[in-house]
């Protein structure tokens, strides 16, 4: 039975294509595109003093690597259109008069203008000039008065992720993210398929038990998602080099508590659909909001508390604790046994309803 | 070209869809709950950050900052820990993204003149909170100490911030205008990447071949339909973002849906290439997955600036039709854009359109044979 299965899924030779190749462009996509790291803003700089003082600030800018700055408005007017025009997403403009009130020990302004659409960026960038506003303050005032210590040492460190590089933190949960598109797509799509065809009756007349059935159906699907699990991992630890802090021996462990769930759903979306069309767009349904509601992207600390309650009943939201801990935080069973508990709960919940809705489907 | 057979090809699509309730009804039921999710469940706005305090000098003045860091908004401190493998332990299980450890000679040190050390602990594993939040705890210290000095001592140079088009940065007014477009995207794509397969996986589509329907008829007939549900769900979404989530609409309606009608266009275009070319469901459905979903959702820079992404990849977003339109969506809704803003834009999702639609009828001639 699970035999007939591979046969079918891979006689359409674009199949192994797939198989190999979605889930490549998701860690690619995901890897390279999905960053809040700010960088490189395009910068607008209208620097009317044009002395010493101010280049050496816009020196600072641009050597900090958060800001470039790309034009060099002769006047303020100009600013407006090239932020219009989304050409620079943050402007500074440096008065007339800027170093010759350093000198005299006047406080001075640098007017900061951000372009707030994207509020993420915004907010960092304006994070970013403020600080290098401030040390320069600190050393021109220096230089002036001599050094005066601050009244606070703020030490800061980050665990797990020193440089705080984004891909470490979503290439991994990739790996969730695939198992659920490819699995629940391949499940809901190919049992509805032999419905549409006809082929169920078929094996329904065959001395094949309910179980059986419903295990010759998922079987391969959840080596699939296994093969994509590792294909993940390799690519990312080898190419985006993403450290494996924890018991790698966990994830294996996981994906498969973690596939019951997937595979339980795929199962369902089957017996819903009466049509592929029926069973693809029921999976964008499940799909589209497990992912958004998991934690991948958007913590879940922000979220209301009642959608904070709703994402409890989410396996994703486990399985990326369990990866993540495993990846970066390097902590073991110890620590992620609730979240091992939590999602195998769900997924004998979910297989069992299934299972029984299946069968009474074919009864 | 005849109106009559393409008349006649919309009918017959009309009454498939009607027969699928299900699917209709998810195609309308998908904007609103895209929305739901980016409007109320999920925000990059940083606050209340689950912090865990350390304070070995229980002195008033340590109490102070902590209070100082709290009523700052972006703080919730959620525990206090007795000993450095406590933080670790709040930390690694996730109770807390932060720990701030106070020592003991906090408060001796200030008062006597010297410099006190705060040390700051962040779970870096989500880079962004803790970018922004180490950011906000830059700002708190720093105020608490020229606080404490008695004067406040006005910094040399100091930066006078002025925030434009989203005064409140707000991330639900930039993620909205943008949503609307990846919908489109994600809607244009389910609904037409079946539907070519499906008459071939049926074994329909040769009673169509036989027919004199032509091909651009056929594709035109097709897609006049799920344009009309595609524009209803477009009207939908826009009055959903304007009147529930209150996102202000600065510029013009009637240019808005005319550049929703050109992506539209493509977007389902797009799906019907797909159809035409994979001829089976199962492999039609991944795919639109690969070509539609993900590059509306990662690369189109709805909420993923492109500018930080590598040129490999900026290079690549060009081709992406949602890049554009998510411009003109965030240009209309944010900076009230007019036409001669948009007009390259506009010119790229025309010509795209015009390429899918030709390409799709020229697979489609060969695929009949």
């Amino acid at each position: 039975m699970v035999l007939k299965e591979f046969i079918q899924i891979f006689r359409d030779r674009r199949m192994k294509a797939i198989v190999f190749f979605i889930p490549l462009l998701q860690l690619f996509g995901f890897g390279y595109a999905v960053t809040f790291d700010v960088n490189n803003v395009p910068t607008a700089l209208c620097d009317l003093d044009r002395s010493a003082d101010s280049r050496e600030l816009a020196r600072r800018l641009e050597a900090s690597g958060y800001f470039s700055i790309r034009y060099r408005p002769g006047s303020p007017g100009e600013i407006r259109g090239l932020i219009d025009r989304g050409e620079a997403l943050c402007a500074l403009q440096i008065d007339r008069g800027f170093a010759k009130d350093i000198l005299k020990g006047d406080p001075v302004a640098v007017q900061v203008i951000v372009d707030g659409t994207d509020s993420n960026t915004a907010t960092v960038a304006l994070n970013y000039a403020s600080r290098i506003i401030a040390q320069y303050a600190k050393d021109k005032s220096a230089q002036m008065t001599g050094p005066r210590h601050d009244i606070l040492d703020v030490r800061t460190r980050a665990w797990y992720n020193p440089e705080l590089r984004s891909r470490n933190y979503n290439v991994p949960g990739v790996i969730a993210i695939v198992i659920m598109l490819t699995c629940l797509l391949l499940t809901s799509m190919a049992i509805v398929r032999e419905r549409e065809i006809g082929t169920m009756e078929q094996l329904m007349v065959t001395p094949l038990k309910p179980v059986e059935l419903i295990l010759g159906k998922t079987i391969p699907f959840a080596l699939i998602g296994f093969f994509d699990m590792i294909l993940v991992t390799v690519v990312a630890v080898l190419h985006f080099g993403i450290p494996i802090n924890g018991p790698l021996w966990l994830l294996p462990i996981g994906t498969s508590i973690y596939l019951l769930s997937v595979l339980g759903i795929g199962l369902f979306i089957s017996t819903i659909s009466r049509t592929q069309q029926q069973a693809l767009t029921a999976t964008f349904f499940v799909y589209i909001p497990s992912v958004l509601l998991s934690g991948f992207m958007f913590p879940i600390e922000n979220m209301p508390k009642v959608i904070q309650y709703a994402t409890l009943a989410n396996p994703l939201r486990y399985f990326l604790v369990i990866i993540r801990g495993i990846f970066l935080k390097g902590i073991g069973l110890d620590i992620l046994w609730p979240q091992m508990a939590a999602l195998l709960v769900i997924g004998i919940a979910v297989m069992t309803a299934s299972s029984l809705r299946f069968r009474k489907r074919l009864s | 070209m005849s109106i009559v057979r393409i008349k006649a090809i919309v009918k017959k699509e009309l009454i498939q869809i009607w027969r699928d309730p299900l699917s209709l009804s998810m195609a309308f039921l998908m904007p609103v709950m895209l929305l739901f999710i980016f409007g109320y469940a999920i925000t990059l706005d940083v606050d209340r950050v689950k912090t865990v305090v350390r304070d070995l000098d229980k002195s008033s003045l340590s109490r102070e900052f902590i209070a100082e860091v709290v009523s700052s908004g972006y703080f919730t401190v959620v525990g206090g820990a007795g000993s450095d493998r406590d933080i670790a332990a709040w930390l690694d299980d996730g109770r807390a993204r932060v720990a701030i450890t106070l020592p003991h000679d906090f408060s001796d040190r200030i008062r006597t003149g010297r410099e006190a050390s705060v040390q700051i602990i962040v779970d870096g594993s989500d880079s962004n909170t803790a970018t922004i939040a180490l950011g906000y705890m830059a700002v708190i210290t720093g105020t608490f100490g020229q606080r404490t000095k008695g004067v406040r001592i006005r910094p040399l140079v100091e930066p006078r911030i002025r925030v434009w088009y989203n005064t409140e940065l707000k991330s639900r007014n930039y993620i909205i205008p943008g949503l609307i477009a990846v919908i489109m995207a994600v809607i244009a794509a389910l609904l037409t990447s079946l539907t070519f397969a499906r008459e071939w996986d049926r074994g329909t589509m040769e009673q169509l071949i036989a027919t004199p329907v032509r091909k651009q008829e056929l594709i035109i007939g097709k897609m006049i339909p799920y344009f009309l549900i595609g524009f209803v769900d477009m009207v939908f979404s826009v009055l959903l973002a304007v009147y529930i989530f209150g996102v202000p609409l600065k510029g013009s309606v009637i240019l808005l849906f005319l550049f929703s009608s050109l992506f539209l266009f493509g977007g389902l275009g797009v799906g019907m290439l797909i159809s035409i070319a994979t001829k089976s469901q199962l492999v039609a459905s991944q795919i639109s997955v690969v070509a539609t979903f993900l590059p509306a959702f990662l690369l189109s820079g709805f909420m993923f600036s492109i500018s930080n992404m590598p040129v490999a990849l900026q290079v690549i977003t060009r081709f992406i039709p949602a890049r554009y339109f998510v411009a003109i969506m965030k240009g209309i809704f944010m900076k009230g854009s007019t036409f001669d803003l948009l007009v390259r834009e506009g010119v790229f999702l025309m010509l795209f359109g015009l390429a899918i639609f030709a390409l799709a009828s020229k697979i489609l001639a060969k695929r009949i044979g």
